[in-house]
């Protein structure tokens, strides 16, 4: 019995807003296999985008512990928490969040550039996870020559390239048409399902969330009902 | 630094972002620093005298003004007054060469003037040929370059001051050697007083000034009070100075004009800074959520720091090298064209060392608040700027 990929136990943030203390998170306790593919749902304020944010270190609890691949990263200082976010997660955005100035195969390579790869290796890095996605003849192509779904590939193939333990994604297909929406969950279908990766996708839409294997639902900071995919 | 070097195509990509803007933020930078090296220029060409002028010379002029002339006789007497090594005398000619608008630098000088000044490197054997013909002069290589003189070459060499007692106003010299010097005026010609003197029709037997070179350079104060003294009350009183003094009290003069354009650059350096700084902030404020991003995928806030930093130095970098290539350019051609007036007139080393000192100042400052900024940005916040 292998300990879940992703523990969280009595999580709590509040943000301030003046004189006021609004909680966002409230006592939150979940587990998360390795391999697992789970949705998260639930209105807005629910706290569910604020838990991906907790789980990919881009903000820091006011309590609870956070253990990710036997990590707790809540301890962790500024930097070594940018070192872990960078070989341990993948971050997918709901606006893609390219670099304009650079090219698919430039804003693929960028965390690479963190490690002590060399240029030649990261570039074939890149390529090889462009051509995962389907986009190994717009390497070249700057975001702005490509289609949202193609944009939100290049997002993925970015998210993947340096192999992370878990993939974080914030409303991935919310800006795409239902079409290029359904590329993209096909491709997490197959991350999931053929390359093992952890994926938590946070959604509105009830079709996606359909696409994972367990689906929770946040309500008022806390876990109100868990479902299959 | 190696992961510095990772990030320049990501510096050269940012800075392409915005075209237009980059370029008019360059062309501030551009103007201050050609601005600079033009400046440095001009303070190498007026303080050049200042900084060649010798220390053991002594310079005994009309106490009234340079222009006034000396009886020739003082010549002999300062000469013999103790601590004085050797004397000559220098007297200028006004000289003009075919067209009145050409004007030279022509002395008539004494035939031992030369033992005062190694510097134009003549060799005794010159010196006996130059004093064994009274026509004889010695040419710099500069003006010789520039008319395409060369020795055994008789110049018409005209004075729009004087006039000879034939009625006409040139002395036709024969160019005995060409001095090549580093630390003295390469476009100077030197002729024999003594031809000068001997037909010209007014001013005879007066000379401009004398160089005393003394036997012990600390003892200046008290042989110049000496000659002072020598001719305290007479028709033509004389002051005394050190060669050093007398060039920085002209360098002092057009001094005043190095600060003022010290000020211009000043004032221009600043200018640059607030465009190149709020160039640096636009462009971070534009950038929020990809500094975002760049912070989610793992840029530590001290990368990011770094980053922003390197692209403002880039940015002056790159218009400080336009800039100064450009002053480069320019002074030389001006160089060229002055070199007769300003022979120094060219960017010294010492210049270019300290442009790239105001590039290292400029840039840091220029994106040190909008770096710090990009630095505390906190991700959640940033990515909800999207």
């Amino acid at each position: 019995m292998t300990a879940p990929l992703v523990e969280v136990s009595n999580l709590t943030k509040t943000y301030h807003r003046g004189e006021e203390t609004v909680p966002v998170l409230e006592g939150l306790t979940l587990s998360i296999e390795a391999g697992d593919y789970v949705a998260l749902m639930g209105p807005s304020g629910s706290g569910k985008s604020t838990l991906l944010n907790l789980l990919g270190g881009l903000d820091r609890p006011t309590s609870g512990q956070i253990r990710i691949g036997g990590e707790a990263i809540e301890a962790l200082g500024p930097d070594e928490l940018a070192a872990w976010r960078a070989r341990s997660v993948g971050f997918i955005f709901q606006l893609y969040n390219l670099l304009p100035v650079l090219t698919a195969e430039q804003n693929v390579e960028l965390p690479l550039l963190l490690t002590d790869l060399p240029a030649e290796e990261r570039r074939r890095r890149a390529r090889a996870a462009l051509a995962l996605v389907g986009l190994a003849d717009r390497a070249r192509h700057r975001p702005r020559e490509l289609s949202g779904g193609q944009e939100q590939r290049v997002g993925i193939a970015r998210a993947i390239v340096t192999d992370p333990l878990l993939l974080l994604c914030d409303e991935p297909t919310g800006d795409l048409d239902r079409r290029s929406g359904d590329q993209i969950l096909d491709l997490f279908d197959a991350l999931n399902r053929e390359a093992g990766k952890t994926i938590v996708m946070v959604t509105h839409d009830p079709r996606a969330a359909q696409r994972a294997r367990r689906i929770l639902h946040l309500e008022k900071g806390v876990l109100a009902q868990e479902t299959a995919g | 630094m190696n992961s510095a070097l990772r990030l320049l195509p990501l510096l050269a990509s940012t800075l392409r972002r915005h075209r237009l803007r980059l370029v008019f933020t360059l062309a501030s930078i551009v103007v201050a620093f050609t601005l600079f090296g033009l400046l440095a220029a001009v303070r190498n060409a007026l303080g050049a005298g200042v900084e060649v002028a010798g220390r053991d010379r002594l310079i005994t002029t009309h106490k009234v003004s340079l222009i006034q002339g000396l009886p020739s006789a003082y010549l002999r007497e300062v000469a013999h007054v103790g601590g004085v090594r050797r004397a000559a005398s220098l007297s200028w000619f006004g000289g003009i060469y075919k067209d009145p608008s050409v004007q030279l630098i022509v002395f008539a000088v004494d035939e031992n003037y030369f033992d005062l000044y190694p510097g134009y490197h003549l060799t005794p054997a010159i010196v006996s040929a130059w004093n064994a013909d009274r026509t004889g002069a010695i040419v710099g290589d500069g003006i010789a370059a520039r008319f395409g003189w060369k020795v055994g070459d008789v110049v018409p060499l005209q004075s729009n001051i004087y006039r000879r007692r034939d009625g006409t106003s040139t002395w036709p010299v024969r160019i005995i050697a060409i001095h090549h010097t580093d630390s003295e005026d390469p476009n100077t010609i030197f002729l024999h007083y003594v031809y000068f003197n001997e037909s010209r029709t007014f001013g005879r037997d007066s000379i401009g000034w004398v160089v005393l070179q003394l036997e012990d350079p600390s003892a200046a104060p008290k042989v110049a009070a000496t000659v002072d003294a020598l001719f305290a009350n007479s028709p033509a009183e004389t002051k005394t100075s050190t060669e050093k003094a007398i060039a920085q009290s002209f360098a002092n003069q057009v001094g005043d004009i190095g600060k003022i354009l010290d000020f211009v650059v000043s004032a221009v350096f600043f200018a640059m800074l607030l465009v190149t700084a709020n160039t640096m902030a636009q462009s971070v404020r534009e950038r929020t959520p990809e500094i975002g991003v760049l912070k989610t995928l793992g840029f530590t806030d001290r990368a990011v720091l770094v980053l922003i930093l390197a692209e403002s130095l880039l940015v002056t970098l790159v218009g400080a090298f336009i800039g100064i290539g450009f002053a480069t350019l320019v002074a030389t051609a001006l160089g060229s064209s002055l070199k007769a007036f300003l022979p120094f007139f060219r960017i010294p080393p010492t210049a270019y060392l300290t442009g790239l000192g105001w590039v290292a100042v400029l840039g840091l400052l220029a994106g040190v608040v909008p770096a710090r900024n990009a630095m505390r940005l906190e991700i959640v916040r940033a990515l909800r700027t999207t």
